[in-house]
Order: structure tokens, then sequence, then C-alpha cells
């Protein structure tokens, strides 16, 4: 490595590029060292001077606010920390719920896009170009606008026997609590397995002998199959509590707030639109050479869709959708401009009653750097199985 | 070709055509159909059954929402008028836009100061517009940025020329959210070069930095990183030093901003080949030479539809600041539908905005494809 002339050591130490390298390094952490101790040391001084301690003690103190919707029990007087795990169960609710909801109407849209049908495709192509060229907080002040200004609990829309749409959000039908419900969960469960195996065998037999099995209809059958014959030999037990109106709300029922609609749709509708390019992108990297020789070999176009362009399109998919996903995920701390109460909305009340602003930014981001970090992993073992084998 | 009369498309007229004309390639070409307005329909609307289904539903689709839509928006809208009004006769009311209009344009700026806003605003309008062509892309350009900004600058703060002094705190609407854009990008571009050289360097000190900035920054939401700006930038600062609100999210922004631009110029980067860098070596250029007269050159125009995506998203993004109280193209609509006369005509209000921030975006999605092609064409040989 080293250009230095020999004979000429004295000199060659700094023109040696090692020796430069290590230079370089030295002062750069030493200034990003420099900067950190400054900022840390005036952070700290600002705080004494404004008489707040440091450390993460808050966080066992007593919140005292209420938070308006949260999957587990949550009451003012529990601690800071549960209120903010509160918040982030809402945030992953909302998170899982828009991926999935995202995904659906992105790949629909994407295929859309390309169909042959061409009022379709231009359609597609009008909601792609309209939603993503138009701010997500903008869209999301739209949403919410238009769910707050539903008619009132008593004009309340009903669309379907037992929902009801109204400005109080979405009121459903649940069905009663049952024993047999967990059983259900285990045998939807023990149906999934099965099926996974059969999965498996399928395409054991299918590379061993060439014959092919219907896996995907049987799986299908037996996921949803054993918990059906469970539900039938119990008797079907079907009560449902039903939302209906009393005073000036609904009771009963399961409830979807304004706040988690707006802010769901809002989040699905923005993301659908680029994963739909996404998709479209996908399919459009796979030569048509593909689509022709499936044809020639006698595939039918829904098994060369599934078993030659879909697989190889995946291959392009996965990462661009990968980063959507966690686009979404991050971009529902946006919940905190139309009050849901997300990770980052729990996070901001936090800071302004305790004065901890180090501490709760401190939880948000290492909250979120865990979240991309677990999603980028899934989606990078997804990947990997799906990716282009090479010798 | 141009000729044929239809039986002329069956074999037989072929092969007779064949025979008889003494141009036989032109014949044996495949004939196209004429392409009738019917012939094209029958082709791409009702060419089989799930088709003409799909062609049907769609059209169904529109019927259901166009004409409602029309005559909400154009046949029964109201342009002038008082809110009352709208909220009798229904339909929608673009009064909302023509009474207040300034109001969302440059949010609190003093009212018979507005001339200065949007002065500034055309200024940085031509400025992008003239970045556009690339006849202009050369060293004078900067030049006129920076005096661009001087005289934004000079415009929107005033305090001479007998402009009065306008603080920060009161400027927004359009050309909050333009200087936003602008400025985030202008200065996260630099900062992103060297996080992606860092990224690419092999002292491992300087990569381990660069690559931990950069994923940390990614891995967080913009609005947690504009809460920290607005909260924890001011307890950075030694005592008594004060930031400015809208430098506060200037500096999110760009810190924002700079970590995703770091990964596009990053592909450019690995996109050129090694040989360029050896040869570069070769010649004994030192390294901050060779980035910037040999890769960099060519790394950034392989990456400027990306760069032009990121400009999109930034743009987009600037309407976050509403969140910690900056008054951006956003906010000043919200602030103009805050009024319980104007707040039923939300979704006018917001249309208006939207397509303000649509026809920004769409230009420059539009440009970024546009000149891919252009630079696509010097690249062939």
């Amino acid at each position: 490595m080293a250009i230095g002339h020999p004979g000429n050591a004295k000199r060659s130490l700094f023109y040696s590029a090692r020796f430069r390298g290590i230079l370089y390094q030295v002062v750069v952490v030493a200034l990003v060292v420099a900067l950190g101790w400054y900022l840390v040391h005036n952070t700290l001084t600002n705080l004494a001077a404004r008489g707040i301690a440091t450390g993460f003690d808050f966080l066992g103190r007593e919140a005292g606010f209420d938070i308006g919707e949260s999957p587990i029990a949550y009451t003012p007087a529990d601690s800071y920390a549960h209120a903010l795990v509160v918040g982030l169960l809402n945030t992953l609710v909302v998170a899982a719920l828009g991926i999935a909801l995202a995904t659906l109407i992105g790949v629909v849209v994407g295929i859309a896009r390309l169909s042959g049908n061409w009022l379709v495709a231009r359609l597609a192509t009008l909601y792609v170009e309209g939603v993503r060229n138009v701010p997500l907080l903008l869209q999301l002040f739209v949403w919410y606008g238009i769910v707050t200004s539903l008619p009132g609990p008593r004009q309340a829309l009903n669309p379907l026997p037992g929902i009801f749409l109204s400005n109080r959000g979405l009121k459903v039908p649940l069905p009663e609590a049952h024993p047999i419900h967990p059983w259900l969960l285990l045998a939807l469960l023990g149906g999934f397995g099965l099926a996974w195996g059969v999965r498996r065998w399928a395409i054991a037999r299918h590379d061993r002998t060439g014959r092919p099995f219907p896996w995907m209809l049987t799986g299908l059958g037996l996921t949803l199959g054993l918990p059906l014959v469970l539900f039938l030999a119990v008797g079907a037990p079907l009560a449902m509590d039903v939302p209906t109106l009393r005073g000036f709300n609904f009771a009963g029922g399961g409830t979807l707030s304004p706040e988690f609609a707006a802010l769901l749709a809002g989040l699905s509708v923005y993301t659908a639109a680029f994963i739909a390019e996404i998709v479209r992108s996908g399919i459009l990297a796979v030569p048509a050479g593909q689509t022709e020789a499936a044809l020639s070999l006698g595939l039918s176009r829904a098994k060369t869709l599934r078993l030659v362009i879909m697989p190889q399109a995946l291959r392009v998919i996965i990462p661009p959708l990968t980063s959507q996903y966690l686009n979404l995920t991050k971009n529902s701390s946006l919940a905190v401009a139309i009050g849901y109460p997300d990770l980052v909305s729990v996070a901001n009340t936090t800071i302004n009653q305790t004065g901890h602003a180090v501490e709760g930014i401190g939880v948000v981001m290492a909250v979120f750097l865990v979240i991309s970090l677990a999603l980028s992993l899934l989606m990078n073992w997804y990947n990997a199985k799906v990716a282009l084998v090479t010798r | 070709m141009i000729g044929f009369e239809p039986h002329d498309h069956s074999p037989t007229g072929i092969a007779a055509a064949d025979v008889e004309e003494p141009s036989a390639a032109v014949a044996a070409q495949p004939p196209k159909p004429p392409l009738k307005l019917l012939g094209w329909a029958r082709e791409n609307l009702f060419g089989s059954v799930p088709n003409t289904i799909l062609t049907l539903l769609a059209l169904w689709l529109l019927w259901e929402v166009v004409p409602p839509l029309l005559s909400w928006g154009l046949f029964h809208a109201h342009v002038t008028g008082a809110a009352a009004q709208c909220r009798e006769e229904g339909g929608a009311c673009w009064t909302l836009v023509t009474e207040r209009h300034r109001l969302m344009l440059f949010g609190v700026y003093p009212y018979d100061q507005h001339w200065r806003p949007l002065l500034a605003t055309f200024i940085v309008i031509a400025l992008l517009a003239t970045s556009t062509l690339r006849r202009f892309w050369r060293p004078a350009l900067l030049w006129a940025w920076g005096g661009g900004f001087v005289a934004i600058a000079g415009l929107m703060w005033g305090g001479f020329l007998g402009m009065p002094y306008v603080e920060t705190a009161l400027w927004g609407g359009l050309p909050l959210t333009l200087a936003l854009a602008v400025l985030g990008i202008a200065l996260s571009f630099p900062f992103s070069i060297i996080l992606a050289l860092g990224r690419r360097s092999n002292l491992p000190a300087i990569r381990a930095l660069s690559v931990g900035y950069i994923e940390l920054v990614r891995g967080l939401p913009l609005v947690s990183v504009l809460f920290m700006a607005s909260v924890m930038f001011p307890l950075f600062l030694p005592e008594g030093v004060t930031i400015d609100k809208l430098l506060r999210a200037l500096v999110g922004i760009m810190l924002f901003t700079a970590a995703y631009l770091a990964e596009a110029v990053r592909g450019g980067l690995q996109a050129i080949p090694r040989g360029q860098e050896e040869a570069a070596d070769a010649l004994g250029l030192s390294y901050w030479r060779k980035m910037r007269l040999i890769v960099l050159p060519q790394a950034l125009r392989l990456v400027i539809p990306p760069i032009v995506n990121q400009f999109i998203s930034c743009f987009k993004d600037t309407s976050l600041v509403t969140i910690v109280g900056l008054y951006d193209l956003l906010a000043a609509t919200k602030a103009a539908l805050a009024d319980p006369e104007w707040r039923p005509f939300f979704v006018e209000g917001y249309v208006s905005a939207a397509l303000v921030y649509w026809s920004f975006c769409f230009f420059m999605s539009r440009y970024s494809q546009w000149l891919e092609r252009q630079l696509a064409t010097g690249q062939r040989r």
C-alpha cells in the first residue's frame, strides 16, 4: 500500500496510505466524540438549569391521562410505561392491518394497470398518479374530516343489518363469548399446520414423480374445514352481540374509532399506490419470452402466472416492498395529527407532562429501530427463500 | 400496404398479390387490420367475457361517481357569495378559495405585504423552471440560485427599502413549503454525498459512522425527527442561545433527507466500474480529486431520477411541519378552515391544497422520467 520510495523512510510515514488512513479515522472519530460530548454537556447543563432530573424513573409514575382506545386494559392510574406499551400496541395494530390492506389494494391496482382492458388500466393509473403525488398528512385530514362529518349515532348509516356508521366510528356486531372460541382458534391453527404438511408432501412428490397434487385447494379446505366441522359439531352457537342505540351512543358490539378508521384508510390507500407501482414493475421485469415459453409448453394462463411469472417477479418485488412496509409503519406516527393514540402520540403527551424530552424521544427511536430491524429481518428471510439460486 | 382493400387480408388475397405485384416484399408483410374506433373497442374493452364484465363494472363505477362529482364540483358549485348560501343550496363551495386563498397561500404573513411572499414564490418557481433545462446546467446556475436565495431572504425578512421587518414565525403558506423543500434538498445534498462516500470508504471507523447514521435515521419516522428537532435542539445549544423554530424544522428535514439521499447516491457509486477508480489511481489523482473529477460526475448522472424522486418525497414531507406548529401550505389551509363558518367545506379546502401539491409533484415525476430518457440517449452508442 505504501507509496513511499525506499530509502526515504522518514518522509514516507506521512505519505503512507495506511498511516494517513489511521490518522483520518482518529481525527473524524475525535471530532464526532467531541461534538457528542458538547451536545450532551449542553443538554445536561440546560436540564439542570431548568430543574429537570434525568433518568427513566418517571416511567414508573402514574400517567394520569386517559387513552381513547387500547387493546389491553388501561386506566389513567396506570404508569407511564404502561401507557407507552398501549401506544406501541396501537401502532402495531394499525400497521399490521394497514400492511395487509395496502398489499391487497396494491396488488389488485398493480395488476389492473397492466390489464389489457384499456378502461381498467386507465382507472388504475388515475388512482396511482392521483394518490401518490399528494402528501399523506393532507389525505389523513380529508379522511378524518369525512369520518367525523358522518351523521351522529341517532341518524347513523346502516348499510347492513347490525352495522352502524356514524361520527362515533364503525360499530359491528361481535359473536358473544362462548367456551368453544379458543378451540375454534386451535382448530384453525391445526388445520393450517396440516395444510402446510400436505403442501410439503405434495411438493416433495411432485419433485420425485412429477405428478401434481392440488395442495392449495386441499390446504384451504383443511384450514377452513376443521374449525367449521367443530363449530357445527357443538351446534353452531351463533349468538351475536349486536350494537344498539342507547341514549346518545351505541352499546354493545365492536367499535372501530373514527381516528383509527381514518388512519387505516389513509395509510392503506396511500401505500397501496406505491405497492401497485412495485408490483407492476416486478411483473414487467419478467421478460415476455418467459410467458411465451410457458404458453408454448401448454401451461394455462393461470398456471403461467402462478408457476412462471410470479416466482420471478417476486424477486424484484420483495426488496422495495419491504421498504414500503417500513414506510407504512413509520408513517403510522402521523396518527399524532388526528388524535389516534399511537406510540408517538402517547410519548408526546408523556414529554409534555413530565418534561423528560430526551428519554421520551429515546424510547420512540429505540422502538422504531427495533420494529424496522425486525421487519427487515423477516423480509430478508423471505427474500432469501425466493431469491435466485445460482451456482 | 396503404391501398389494400379489406379482402386482401385473407391468405388468398395475399397470395394473389404475391403473384401479380412485383413488390412481393411489401405484400408479404403481415397486414394490419384497420384500427377504427369499433375495432379498437372490441380489441381493448370487449375482447373476452371477463374483459367485458370488467369494462361494464368500470363503466358502472364511472357512471356512479363522475356525474355526481361534476354536479357537485362544477354545475352546482359556488364561487362567490357567503358561506351560508353554500350551506343552503348545496354543491361545492369554492367561495372558500376565492375568499380565503390569501390565508391559504401565505399563512399569517402581514396582509398588506403579501406581494413579497408572492414575488419570492415566483423567483423560486422561475429558478426551478430554469434548472430543469440541461442547457442551463452550468456553474452560473449555482450563482443564480445563490442570488435568488439572497433576494428571497431579503424579501421575506424585509427591514430595508421601506419593507417592514417580518419575523420567521409569521412566514407561512406556499413560500414556506417551497423554502423548506428547496433548502432541505440543497443543504442535505452535500451532506449525503459525504455520507455515501463514507459508506463506501475502506476506513472501517468512517464506514461504521456513516452506516450507523444512515441506518439510524432511516429507521425513524420523520415526525419523531421533527419532534426531536423542536424539543431537543434548544437543549443541545449553550445556555442563552435560542434557535429559530423554522431553522429547527429545516435542520430536522435536512438530517432526515440526507440519509435517504445518501442511499440514492451510493447506488450510483456502486454502479461505476472499478476500473474507473483504478485508472484514476494510476494517474496519481488524490482521493478527493478522483472522486470530484472521475467518480462523482458519472455516479450522480446515473442517479438523477432517484434524486428527483427524493425531491418529491421531501416536498410532500414538508407538510409534516404542520405537526410541530409551522404554517406551511397544509397548516395554512387548515387555519383557513378553522372558522366554524367554513369548516363544513373542508373537502374544497383540502382539494385546493392537494392540487397545488399534486401539480408540483406530478410535474417533477414527469420531469424525472423525461430526464431519464434524455440521459439514456447520451449513453446509447
